[in-house]
């Protein structure tokens, strides 16, 4: 059996949270994401949708960071916005912090009025959860993340979408978190988060320690992840990120244990 | 035969429009294509009390930094390489800027739309069920007159987020290329928001690269980046390099080692701000750019 990284198993999470998608623009948000829309672009789900992160649709599939090949449309800021109203988008955004009903803070930590940490602001979080279907991607699994209640609502989970009335719950579509431990969705009892899988290597027990708020876990035995296959490691490792950036963002287990020993 | 009228200014007589408690649209988009040199002419200004309304970069975290924001509208403010920008984030964390709207950034260009299209509000499913409606209890909502559109939701009827018109007093946008009327290009890959805060503002000014004939606008480049007509538009100012360090493609790419030298001075000790400002900002436009020079030709010398 062929070895594996930490950072291919999220790479081919990710890519399986896009793979049912149809013909809709993929937005990922920082380099895992890209990495999974990617691999799912060039495995399992050829119809998707990809842009550059500024104004180009590709018609390839670049490894990361790399300029277009074939350019087979326009998608300039604006026409970003047109799309998410329009729905066939998914977007995969980071969470500086998540919560038990699946609702995202990327704005700020603390009070909203004189916060102790400021962060990017809310951005498209609140346009993007009540109108397409959204993911969220978390490097680092803990506590700090996965809390009780987010300090300020960017993304809209399912819950709140429902109180706010139909025209925020009509579209409203949390679909996955993925994180460095596991899968997730927000379908657990009363919409809050459920794990749906645990990465090879990682126990139930240390994700409900890592996870700040009681986590729905399903009926029976936990599944785990998939692995990776063949041909998915070929193409990341030698198509997509050649130069093993996806370790700096998820360390391989084993040099991570060493440096907390 | 007679011609549109003429309305090249310099950086201060755009400046000299302006007066404090103004309402101000910046052009661009986080670190691209930001109407830098004005912003620099406000630093040098005595304004204060000013609102600000910008999808926000370093023109936010300078015009903090300076005190001169009263109240700021933004969605983010971010310098991309570098996520976090540090005079944005001290002056949230320091309170120091009074009133805060931070809106969905669709939210924000639906704002523009209205106030261009001068309606009062138009509604959107953005900020329904976030703390944007929380943090802005102003921001009201709006039923849909209509229902939805299935037989088993016939008596629904959905309720909206009511985005309040972006009103402003001046907008200033930088692009590639102008004619002296005001009709304006923009030559890289996107054309940002720039004609939306033109129509959204009372007064637009326009910053660009290079001012030429009206016939040279359309001579290389589809007439489709013609993005700004000169009817939007009051004054035209020549600023080449002016949206330094925010990208200006193809002009000029964004100045990486600058925005990491503004990044380490703006997020470093009151002493390291002090020399940055000595160094970059306590000259006119002409001293800024010098500097810029001597700034790479250190760098370069150095290796």
């Amino acid at each position: 059996m062929t070895e594996f990284s930490r950072a291919e198993v999220c790479a081919a999470a990710i890519a399986d949270s896009f793979k049912d998608d149809g013909e809709i623009f993929a937005s990922p948000m920082g380099m895992l994401p890209m990495l999974g829309v990617r691999l799912a672009k060039l495995t399992s789900n050829p119809d998707l949708v990809i842009s550059d992160g500024e104004s180009l649709f590709l018609g390839g599939t670049p490894p990361l960071f790399a300029k277009a090949d074939v350019v087979e449309g326009w998608i300039p800021f604006r026409r970003v916005f047109d799309v998410v109203a329009y729905g066939k988008r998914h977007v995969m955004m980071g969470a500086t912090q998540v919560d038990k009903h699946g609702n995202q803070n990327i704005s700020a930590i603390g009070d909203f009025a004189q916060p102790k940490r400021q962060l990017l602001g809310s951005r498209g979080a609140p346009g993007n959860t009540v109108n397409n279907r959204t993911s969220y991607w978390v490097p680092k699994h803990n506590s700090r993340v996965f809390v009780e209640s987010v300090d300020i609502v960017s993304g809209v989970g399912p819950a709140r979408a429902k109180a706010a009335g139909p025209g925020a719950s009509k579209y409203n579509d949390i679909h996955r978190i993925v994180s460095n431990l596991g899968v997730f969705d927000v379908k657990g009892a009363d919409d809050t988060v459920r794990l749906l899988s645990v990465h090879p290597g990682v126990s139930v027990d240390e994700v409900v320690d890592a996870t700040g708020f009681a986590l729905s876990l399903p009926d029976g035995e936990v599944p785990v992840t998939r692995e990776p296959t063949e041909t998915e490691l070929m193409i990341i490792r030698n198509v997509l990120d050649p130069k093993n950036l996806r370790d700096r963002e998820v360390p391989p287990v084993e040099a991570q244990k060493e440096a907390q020993a | 035969m007679s011609k549109p009228r003429e309305k090249v200014m310099t950086i201060d007589e755009v400046v000299a429009q302006l007066s404090d408690g103004m309402t101000i649209g910046i052009g661009g988009w986080g670190p691209r294509r930001k109407p830098m040199a004005l912003v620099r002419a406000i630093l040098r200004s005595d304004l204060k009390d000013l609102t600000i309304v910008s999808w926000g970069g370093a023109d936010v975290g300078l015009l903090a930094r300076a005190g001169k924001i009263k109240k700021l509208v933004y969605a983010f403010v971010s310098l991309d390489s570098i996520p976090l920008e540090p005079n944005f984030q001290r002056a949230r964390q320091n309170g120091t800027i009074p009133e805060i709207v931070e809106l969905d950034e669709g939210m924000f260009q639906t704002g523009l739309y209205a106030a261009a299209q001068r309606l009062p509000f138009l509604p959107m499913r953005a900020g329904l069920g976030s703390d944007v409606l929380v943090n802005n209890p102003w921001i009201k909502t709006v039923t849909s007159p209509y229902p939805m559109d299935t037989a088993e939701n016939a008596d629904v009827y959905e309720e909206l987020t009511a985005v309040p018109a972006l009103k402003l007093d001046v907008a200033l946008v930088h692009l590639n290329r102008a004619d002296a009327h005001g009709n304006a290009a923009y030559l890289g890959p996107d054309p940002y928001f720039d004609d939306l805060f033109v129509q959204a503002a009372d007064k637009a000014f326009v910053s660009v690269e290079q001012i030429v004939d009206t016939a040279g606008l359309t001579v290389d480049t589809p007439v489709q980046r013609l993005l700004i007509s000169r009817m939007m538009v009051d004054g035209v100012v020549e600023t080449p390099n002016g949206a330094h360090f925010t990208v200006c493609t193809p002009d000029y790419e964004r100045d990486e080692k600058f925005q990491k030298a503004y990044a380490a001075a703006a997020g470093g000790s009151d002493e390291d701000w002090a020399a940055f400002e000595e160094r970059f900002l306590s000259g006119d436009e002409d001293a800024y750019q010098a500097a810029v020079v001597a700034f790479h030709a250190e760098l370069e010398g150095a290796k």
